[in-house]
């Protein structure tokens, strides 16, 4: 059963005109921005697929910039994305790419500050859902539907069972984990979803386990 | 869950003598856990934002490239002007779908009913049906709770997707669950709601989704009026006692069989049909330009 609850159906409230090219796209900037978890200074937007071939149409580039501004897909601010873009100091460009990508609806959403950069792929998989498939260099596959944290560490013997167990300590319940590096041992990055959001405090303890780098929280 | 197709949607509405919304709302409690009061105020914020569409389409808009917008309201002036062919219900019905999908073509707030690009249907029909049969907000509610019971079942075992399936599986879908909704709105029994959707999803087979440009405008605006026309049309024969042969949910693994069969340029990717027309591709070109339009078609 794929459709369990009745506002999969009847919902969800969204700008127009597309599900899947302004919704989805809406959400893939929105997770961009939770992830990099500021609002950045510059954005360079890169569309695959049919989000090449339809974007301006569909909304599709305003509705990234407007998941970058952290606005929801039914925030009626998406349509004045760009003006608002402007006036909160993010520039932004979109780039059209011409190859071929494994889904139709795909975006390389580059972004960054003074201080630091941020990279991800995000993918538009039908009726408002979208999923994020590569971050920083890193495939993995993070749904955005439900919570979760995104950690840096070395790639060491124990770093995984180092935060595991410090969720285990606290009784949050993993629903879904990957682990992905870049190459063999050096940074490697993992993505847990939890059942519930991840408190303040649990996140500062992962912070000080060994080999973490970095830890980021993630909301529905 | 409390019910997997129609069948025993209808079956569990019967043997508990509750009406179908209501089967819906205790299986929405089941699966979510969320209190009753919540999920029936979550659906009101969707009534509210159908009947904000609603107003803002018959008000009149423009799609930002120009291929859709202001037919709402020409449909509007001419049912007031009276002396109608179809007559003032029917054309009630397809202005407020129209004007649905027209401020979802511009970009407006919609709610996706079971799509976007089908979220004319439902609204139309409900808010096309008030005058007539002056629903309280809570049988308003109620509606919406049948038309996602009926759209649950067809998402679960078949496609609501264009892309999936062609427009049966998104307009027809849509046009099936307002069938079903209107039915049981009108006083119907659970039974008539499911024949009531058999027969318009019946009518919708084979419909395939060929969207000029790319975009979720021609023809998708005119077939959300046609499939809550028909939607008004099957309700009216269920509640006359008029029956399918075939049962609903072989109606439902039908259009799931030939969705399957269809073949990608007709399925939601702007290469065939009416995008492949030498208007649709002169459409594609004005909008998006003459190599976007080569790509497209």
């Amino acid at each position: 059963m794929k459709f369990r609850s009745v506002f999969d159906v009847i919902g969800p409230v969204m700008i127009g005109p597309s599900s899947s090219h302004t919704a989805g796209a809406a959400r893939i900037g929105k997770m961009a921005r939770q992830l990099y978890g500021r609002q950045p200074k510059w954005a360079k937007i890169l569309l695959y697929g049919s989000f090449a071939k339809t974007y301006q149409g569909h909304g599709t580039d305003v509705a990234i910039v407007g998941g970058l501004l952290d606005f929801d897909t039914f925030d009626e601010r998406i349509r004045e994305a760009f003006q608002l873009a402007e006036e909160a100091g993010l520039t932004v460009e979109f780039i059209e790419e011409e190859g071929a990508s494994d889904h139709p609806n795909t975006a390389r959403i580059k972004i960054g500050d003074d201080e630091s950069d941020f990279e991800l792929v995000g993918i538009s998989i039908g009726g408002g859902k979208a999923e994020i498939t590569e971050i920083n260099g890193f495939e993995l596959r993070l749904s955005g539907e439900n919570p979760a944290i995104l950690v840096l560490h070395n790639d060491r013997h124990g770093a995984i069972a180092s935060v595991t167990s410090v969720l285990a300590d606290n009784k949050i319940n993993i629903g879904h984990m990957e682990v992905s590096r870049r190459d063999k041992g050096k940074e490697a990055m993992m993505i847990i979803e939890t059942d519930q959001r991840i408190p303040d405090e649990i996140m500062e303890n992962l912070e000080g386990c060994e080999h973490i780098l970095s830890v980021i929280s993630i909301s529905e | 869950m409390l019910f997997k197709n129609v069948s025993e949607l209808i079956q569990a509405a019967e043997e508990n003598n509750i009406p179908i919304a209501e089967v819906m709302i205790r299986q929405e409690v089941e699966e979510t856990g969320k209190p009753r009061e919540e999920i029936f105020a979550e659906m009101g914020r969707n009534l509210d934002i159908m009947e904000k569409s609603v107003e803002d389409g018959l008000n009149g808009v423009q799609s930002t490239s120009g291929l859709t917008g202001g037919d709402a309201v020409l449909l509007k002036n001419y049912m007031e002007k009276g002396n109608t062919l179809s007559g003032e219900l029917v054309l009630d019905v397809i202005s407020k779908a129209v004007a649905t999908n027209e401020v979802n073509a511009a970009m407006g707030t919609i709610c996706a009913t079971p799509t976007a690009g089908s979220a004319g249907c439902v609204p139309g029909v409900l808010f096309g049906l008030k005058p007539r049969l002056n629903p309280t907000r809570k049988q308003m509610i109620n509606f919406l709770f049948t038309a996602g019971a009926f759209g649950q079942v067809i998402a679960n075992n078949a496609m609501i997707s264009g892309a999936a399936g062609g427009c049966q599986a998104e307009v027809g879908s849509a046009a099936g669950m307002a069938s079903a909704a209107a039915v049981e709105m009108a006083g119907g029994s659970p039974q008539q709601s499911a024949e009531a959707m058999a027969m318009t999803l019946k009518n919708m087979l084979g419909l395939v989704c060929d969207p000029v440009a790319g975009l979720v405008e021609v023809p998708c605006v005119k077939r959300n009026a046609m499939g809550s026309s028909q939607a008004i049309v099957s309700a009216d024969m269920s509640l006359a006692g008029v029956t399918s042969r075939i049962p609903c949910d072989e109606v439902i693994g039908a259009m799931f069989r030939i969705g399957k069969s269809m073949p990608s340029t007709l399925r939601e990717t702007g290469e065939g049909g009416l995008a492949a027309t030498p208007t649709g591709r002169a459409l594609a070109a004005k909008v998006f330009g003459p190599a976007a339009a080569s790509k497209e078609g």
